[in-house]
């Protein structure tokens, strides 16, 4: 019985699951659920975020983010200090051998500058990643509101806690 | 015996010192340059400034008396903290239903230049209606940031264009016009909600 609601558990996870976890993998780099914020009309910026894994055994460095969607990306890293806030671009993101970077826990973000869209929760654009070991890959970032909730329009299941 | 006696005076020094710190912290509002009044409980924010809103409208200390509002410092090429900050307070505000009507959120641009009129009448459209942004010229952003004891500063950035270190979180006036504490919008959700609630009387 336990097996079988296990089981059952199992394949609702998986077809549930999978189908909005949302990874991509290029060589030892895993890039866990990139998403961004809706934006406002006439935003100049919309945000990314992600969590990039390093499995392999070697240092790698996010060095470049394209998409079509935006006139140029860049990534960069916020901070408040004595009340103040700022934000400064980071000149390629070390990914260290079995470190995981979690850009909303590390104040860091893509920075998609000049949107040639207003991002709307629910969609999806595309974008490249370039590492510098690892290379290139093709990835989608989902829009939603939260992190940690998931987009409207059922794609549930899409917290970053996945 | 004596050895009780220290220990207890020890632990009533470390009482009145930790109290003492309480004390000087209360009041102690961050990055508002506001220091000087540590110990007094309340920091020295509140002054005339004179803004314009996204809809044009004519604002100033006078126009808003009466009715408590919050203060947050930003600008439109902030793709992070700023429109956060305007989505849940969009998200509060709706919590809080007819509540919501008894303060009023101020966004004020530190990019003027950048934020024009156009840009923030399309940009506030995304939140709740009643969160007004601001904008001035160089005099009216000096005598604003001044008001409220807050700081901006424009940064160059490598290759071009232009980043804006500025004041972070959001100060709470009162009715009267007085600094009635600040919140932090990554504060738990609970507490955010505890400081509007109280700030309006609810």
């Amino acid at each position: 019985m336990f097996r079988k609601t296990a089981a059952a558990l199992v394949a609702f996870v998986t077809l549930v699951g999978p189908a909005s976890a949302h990874d991509f993998k290029v060589g030892m780099i895993e890039i866990n659920h990139p998403w961004s914020r809706p934006t406002p009309p006439a935003a100049p910026v919309a945000g990314g975020y992600m969590i990039l894994k390093n499995g392999g055994p070697d240092s790698d460095r996010l060095v470049e983010v394209t998409s079509p969607i935006a006139a140029r990306a860049e990534i960069h890293r916020s901070l408040v200090e004595d009340g103040v806030a700022s934000m400064r671009p980071v000149d390629g993101l070390a990914l260290e051998p079995g470190v995981a970077v979690d850009f909303e826990a590390e104040k860091l973000h893509i920075m998609f500058i000049g949107p040639k869209q207003q991002l709307q929760d629910g969609d999806k654009f595309a974008a490249t990643l370039v590492f510098e070991k690892a290379g290139a890959i093709d990835v989608d970032f989902a829009v939603q509101r939260k992190a940690s909730q998931p987009a409207a329009e059922g794609h549930s299941g899409h917290g970053s806690a996945n | 015996m004596s050895g009780v006696k220290t220990f207890r005076i020890a632990v009533w020094a470390a009482i009145a010192l930790l109290c003492g710190i309480l004390i000087g912290f209360s009041g102690y509002l961050p990055g508002t340059g506001s220091k000087e009044s540590i110990g007094t409980g309340t920091a020295r924010v509140g002054g005339p400034f004179q803004l314009t809103a996204h809809s044009g409208e004519a604002i100033n200390n006078a126009t808003l008396a009466g009715k408590p509002y919050l203060v947050f410092f930003g600008f439109t090429h902030c793709p992070d903290i700023c429109p956060t900050t305007l989505f849940e307070l969009t998200d509060l505000m709706a919590e809080m239903g007819s509540a919501a009507d008894r303060f009023t959120p101020l966004f004020i641009t530190v990019d003027p230049e950048r934020d024009t009129q156009e840009v923030l009448s399309q940009y506030m459209t995304a939140f709740d209606q009643r969160i007004v942004a601001l904008r001035g010229n160089q005099a009216e952003m000096d005598a604003t940031v001044k008001a409220f004891a807050a700081f901006y500063r424009k940064v160059p950035i490598d290759g071009g264009g232009y980043t804006i270190d500025h004041t972070a979180g959001i100060i709470l006036m009162d009715a009267k016009g007085n600094f009635a504490g600040t919140l932090d919008i990554h504060e738990p959700r609970a507490t955010v909600l505890a400081k509007l609630q109280r700030l309006v009387g609810a």
